[in-house]
């Protein structure tokens, strides 16, 4: 397959980045999409140029780190896959194809396509935890859970945290990746403790790490690679009308 | 009141407020469809609809000043969500490109700031007159004339039929928006949410958008 290629390239944070245009031969249908970057890459170096910088470790769509824009869709036009597991037969010979990093207040662009998650990190200490003492492990199913809570709290565990959602809404927000975080500790009994908390803080961390406000317009649930339901958008919305409601401490 | 402050000036707080002043507003447009309605069945039965209106004020106040607070909160915080999101992506893709998004949910700032003018241009003039000479000129209160002379217009009526293109693509995303904001989602009913807010929507505005348009046609004398 041959491939015309518009990457957008920038050197370190504060640089000013462009798109910059390459073609990409002797292309393989059946390499992954990043496999495809590292061919392009390699003759990138052996013509003294910078290769292009993606960010990338499990290829096989757990860590969540090689998240991009193809033609402005998160990931690629496969659904419920990551660009690590996106291969090249889901595109034509001959298509031009825009590769541009997640665009974000929140995740600045560190080099070409690569940005900085870490806002997520920062979101996940102010409540995506349950604080328990460690200890010897108790018995399976020691406490009981209900099956439909369980399986929803797992369905919301897929979540890896890749941040397509913020790059694919039209208002760059964060509700889907933390309502997945909160809606998975708030359906299991080891969240209780600290369920009203965590959605106040998580929230409170999305705004003020620069995410936007969600307008129900969808677009993050038809390209996340977790396939995770805005349905646990709607749960956030009630975890946190109830928490602001009924929190104890008045301040927060 | 930083409680309440805190409450309302964050993603989902100010969401809310939107939904619960969304709903009250288009309660009033239910209330105000129905009664204009009563242009089809003719002159007596709408100047006495408008007549009965007035004959309690403190009502018809009270009314106002809830719509008008509901109107002045609405928006509001649609300034406040609108510029936080812009604010959130400083740097556009080159290449945009949309999956599964409405055009109605796209378009809601702009169907917004449509409805606004119109409902300034709405009450200039039939609320306060102001716009038509021969509307100011009527001596005695007659509701029915003054709208049949409204809407012989064909700008008057064209710019009416317009501002309801616009309600209908915003209720038609809006409606059902409420249910998702308020966390009001379950299986058993998101279907006929998702089926109802839309046509409910484009049924209110084509029921006003009757009105100009049978008016200007010549059905309704
Ligand atoms: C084409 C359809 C419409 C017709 C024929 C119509 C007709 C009228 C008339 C005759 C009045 C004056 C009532 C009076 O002074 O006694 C009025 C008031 C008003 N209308 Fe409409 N209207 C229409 C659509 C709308 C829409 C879509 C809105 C959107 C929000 C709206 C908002 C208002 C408001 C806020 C008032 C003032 C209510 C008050 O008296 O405090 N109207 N309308
Ligand atoms: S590289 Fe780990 S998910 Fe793609």
């Amino acid at each position: 397959m041959k491939l015309k290629l518009h990457v957008w390239r920038q050197k370190n944070k504060a640089a000013q980045g462009r798109m910059v245009t390459y073609d990409a031969d002797n292309i393989s249908p059946n390499m992954s999409f990043l496999e495809m970057l590292d061919v392009v890459n390699e003759g990138l170096i052996t013509t003294g140029e910078d290769p292009i910088a993606f960010a990338h470790d499990c290829r096989e769509g757990i860590c969540g780190s090689c998240g991009v824009m193809v033609n402005g869709v998160a990931h690629g036009p496969q659904d419920a896959t990551t660009t690590c597991q996106l291969h090249m037969r889901s595109f034509q010979d001959g298509e031009e194809l825009y590769i541009e990093p997640w665009r974000a207040k929140g995740f600045p662009v560190l080099r070409d396509l690569v940005v900085d998650r870490s806002a997520f990190d920062r979101i996940i200490q102010a409540g995506g935890f349950v604080s328990v003492n460690t200890g010897s492990a108790q018995d399976a199913n020691a406490t009981p859970i209900r099956k439909s809570d369980a399986d929803e709290a797992f369905n919301a565990a897929a979540c890896i945290g890749c941040g397509a959602c913020v790059a694919a809404c039209k208002n760059a927000s964060a509700m889907l990746f933390v309502s997945a975080k909160v809606g998975q500790l708030s359906l299991l009994p080891q969240g209780q403790p600290e369920r009203q908390e965590r959605a106040l803080n998580m929230v409170s961390a999305m705004h003020e790490e620069g995410f936007g406000n969600c307008t129900n317009q969808y677009e993050c649930e038809a390209v996340c690679p977790k396939q995770i339901s805005t349905d646990y958008i709607a749960r956030l919305n009630r975890e946190f009308i109830k928490a602001t409601l009924t929190y104890p401490d008045a301040k927060k | 009141m930083s409680w309440l402050k805190h409450a309302v000036r964050n993603p989902i707080g100010a969401k809310v407020l939107m939904a619960i002043t969304g709903i009250m507003l288009t309660g009033f447009l239910v209330a105000h469809i129905s009664g204009n309605l009563l242009i089809f069945v003719g002159p007596q039965a709408i100047n006495a609809y408008a007549e009965g209106l007035r004959q309690f004020p403190a009502v018809l106040w009270a009314a106002r000043a809830g719509l008008l607070v509901a109107f002045v909160t609405h928006i509001y915080f649609a300034a406040y969500v609108t510029m936080g999101n812009r604010a959130a992506r400083p740097q556009p893709y080159a290449f945009s490109n949309t999956v599964q998004a409405t055009l109605a949910s796209r378009s809601m700032v702009l169907t917004g700031m449509v409805m606004l003018a119109f409902i300034i241009f709405h009450l200039a003039h039939f609320t306060w007159r102001i716009t038509d000479s021969e509307i100011s000129a009527m001596g005695e209160f007659d509701v029915y004339q003054m709208v049949i002379r409204g809407f012989r217009q064909p700008m008057v009526a064209g710019s009416y039929v317009i501002a309801m293109v616009a309600i209908g693509l915003h209720l038609s995303h809006g409606i059902a928006s409420v249910f998702q904001t308020l966390g009001l989602n379950h299986p058993r009913y998101n279907r006929a949410v998702r089926f109802a807010g839309p046509a409910i929507g484009v049924g209110i505005a084509l029921l006003f958008a009757s009105i100009p348009l049978s008016i200007y046609l010549g059905l309704v004398k």
